[in-house]
């Protein structure tokens, strides 16, 4: 397992650009700062990893999605460590499937819902610390070393993707670093896809066969997910409010 | 000029006893707040969907008091009212002690309040809090070198005038970030409404007020001085209109979003689904915050008793409490309409009215707030040269006949 661990420098790619150098040494100063804990926190490192010509992003294609499968949460849930307990007001929930049924068609339907990684986030805009950051590549963060726990993002996100770690937390993944006290959401496998690899819940959903979830880089007009978006009609949750999310769903 | 003469308190039994409870009540918070950094707010009722609770109804009380405690002030400085220049120190201290109650529940409820120092020295300034930590730290600098220069021996009025505009402008910025805190939440129905600065202007004021009022009017006879009844009286007018004003915002609050149609459901929840917000609202926030203590200071204001000013007072904080926890808490317990065609459902309470019952250290730590905020208070008297001798109405007012 790749560990996003910058205090080692030998790992650093030997071929840094001048921004993630410079991006890399605020990095290296934040550890510094915090010494012993820096796998407590997506800062600056988890940003000198981010290329700033791309946008992740994920299609869902909610046709594909199936009421009774959970694949993409049970997923998330390994990988990042965190457990929906049998207390589903304060267990953390980074991804949770949703049925939906037409008011007035009847129509039923399921998705998986998520941080939607907004360009124009509000919990990034509201957070007073600035712990709650967007990487130069779309994907919106919390840094645990910076977050107080306020809960503004809480309150400002339109899709209820944060939850607050209400209780002590066992059985940390290195890759998810998480604490009591502080606020998470869906990192978008931030580790799996610096390391050049799909999240998690992604993968999950092509093993299952569904095949609903499509992920990739909306900037790279020849990826599949924009093509994709070309060539079909999609939708941004809550388009009214711009904020642009980087997850989009089609045939809802 | 200024006859007034300003002395410290004699520390009274009754005093004495007023600090211990206080202390009592703060401490229990402290508990409250050891147990609830020790264990998770997992053991207060806040929880994913109701991510604020009852401490930020306490902080948002106090801190919305604390700009209106400081009127009395503003009305004698700014304004030139000179009755109101004897209670113009008071005034100062109030609202600093109620900032620091207020700031203090919000810092506590924190989930790492241990990591105050990051809040102060980090700041985002796109957040309306990072700016709201400046502008709380820059309302006890104001209101402090108010309150200095009134107390410091020969400074020109003039000056005690500008520092009281530069207080008075302050606090109503403070209040407006305070109010901006809520429309900021674009998303959420309940509050994303420019009316939410001016209505909490106007409930500061308000609230303020009425603490005023009610901490004056039984502590000043705790301390053996004497105040004038139509001194009182005219604070009840002023009380009576703002509450009157409240009123006023609030239907212009609901009924503009009541004809804005994406808001209609959630109009629909607060005013008129029966619940505990509907309740809160009509109950508490309507008759019990607003008409009754109205009525009581404005139909005959000339008769009203400082009793009945007193008590009206208890009615307008009860009713703010009303108000602000039908904001913060019936704001959140309203579902996020994310498919507004659909009916949904999930395991993270999509599409379901949020519960939320407080826990005892809730309260315990919202409680404390207050007493923070009464112990402040009651040791700057003590300490300081703070109350007048005498408020009755001739030493006030020449004009006046004393009774
Ligand atoms: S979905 Fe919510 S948490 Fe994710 S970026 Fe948007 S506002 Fe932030
Ligand atoms: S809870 Fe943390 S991430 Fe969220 S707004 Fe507060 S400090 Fe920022």
């Amino acid at each position: 397992m790749k560990l996003p661990a910058l205090n080692n420098k030998s790992e650093r790619p030997a071929e840094l650009n001048r921004r993630e150098f410079f991006k890399s040494g605020a990095a290296v100063a934040s550890v510094t700062l915090a010494p012993g804990v820096t796998l407590m926190a997506f800062g600056g490192e988890a940003s000198a990893n981010a290329d700033p010509g791309k946008r992740w992003g994920m299609l869902i294609d909610v046709n594909k999605c199936s009421t009774d499968c959970n694949a993409c949460v049970t997923a998330c849930s390994e990988e990042n460590g965190w457990k929906l307990d049998g207390n589903p007001e304060t267990d953390p929930q980074w991804i949770r499937k949703i049925d939906l049924k037409h008011k007035e068609t009847g129509r039923e339907a399921s998705l998986p819902m998520m941080c939607q990684h907004c360009e124009t986030p509000p919990c990034v805009d509201v957070c007073p610390t600035g712990a709650s950051f967007k990487r130069v590549d779309g994907i919106v963060l919390v840094d645990k070393h910076i977050c107080i726990g306020c809960r503004y993002c809480m309150m400002a996100c339109p899709f209820k993707a944060r939850s607050f770690v209400h209780e002590e937390i066992e059985d940390q993944k290195s890759n998810a670093p998480r604490g009591k006290g502080t606020v998470e959401s869906c990192t978008l496998c931030v580790h799996r896809v610096d390391a050049g690899r799909v999240p998690a819940c992604v993968e999950s959903c092509s093993a299952t066969g569904n095949g609903a979830m499509m992920f990739g880089d909306l900037n790279d007009p020849n990826s599949e997910i924009a093509q994709a978006l070309k060539n079909y009609p999609s939708m941004g949750l809550r388009d009214d409010l711009r904020v642009n999310p980087g997850v989009r769903y089609t045939n809802l | 000029m200024d006859r007034t003469v300003y002395r410290e308190v004699k520390p009274t039994p009754a005093i004495w006893l007023m600090a211990v409870i206080a202390a009592a009540f703060i401490g229990a918070a402290g508990l409250a707040v050891l147990y609830i950094e020790h264990h998770g707010h997992i053991v207060t009722g806040m929880n994913n969907q109701i991510v604020w609770g009852l401490p930020h109804v306490f902080a948002i009380f106090l801190i919305v008091a604390a700009s209106g405690a400081l009127n009395v002030a503003s009305i004698a400085s700014v304004f030139g009212k000179i009755e109101n220049k004897p209670m113009a120190r008071y005034s100062g201290l109030l609202s600093i002690a109620l900032l620091a109650g207020g700031l203090a529940v919000l810092v506590l409820d924190l989930g790492r309040p241990d990591r105050l120092i990051v809040a102060m020295t980090k700041y985002n300034f796109t957040s309306i809090f990072a700016w709201n930590v400046i502008l709380y730290n820059g309302f006890f600098a104001v209101v402090g070198a108010y309150l200095f220069v009134q107390m410091a021996r020969n400074i020109s009025p003039k000056v005690v005038k500008s520092v009281g505009t530069a207080a008075f402008v302050w606090r109503l910025a403070l209040t407006t970030g305070t109010g901006s805190i809520f429309g900021w939440l674009v998303a959420r129905p309940g509050y994303d409404a420019a009316i939410m600065a001016p209505l909490f202007i106007i409930m500061s004021f308000s609230f303020g007020l009425a603490f005023f009022i009610l901490v004056l009017g039984t502590t000043f006879p705790l301390t053996g001085r004497y105040i004038g009844p139509n001194l009182v009286k005219r604070l009840g007018r002023l009380l009576g209109v703002f509450a009157v004003a409240v009123l006023y915002f609030t239907a212009i609050r609901h009924l503009t979003n009541l004809y804005a149609a994406e808001h209609g459901d959630f109009e629909r929840f607060i005013l008129f689904s029966g619940n505990i917000y509907t309740k809160l609202f009509w109950i508490g926030q309507v008759l019990i915050g607003g008409v009754i203590p109205a009525a009581m200071l404005l139909r005959h204001a000339e008769n009203t008793t400082k009793g009945q000013v007193i008590l009206a007072s208890v009615l307008i904080i009860i009713g703010g409490f009303a108000h602000l926890y039908g904001i913060i808490i019936g704001g959140q317990a309203f579902p996020l309409e994310i498919f507004p065609m659909y009916e949904v459902t999930s395991t993270f309470a999509d599409g379901q009215i949020n519960n939320y019952t407080p826990t005892i250290y809730e309260w315990a730590l919202g409680m404390g707030g207050v007493a923070l905020a009464v112990m402040i208070a009651g040791m700057g008297v003590v300490a300081l040269r703070i109350l007048p001798m005498n408020l009755s109405d001739r030493n006030i007012d020449p004009t006046e006949p004393d009774f």
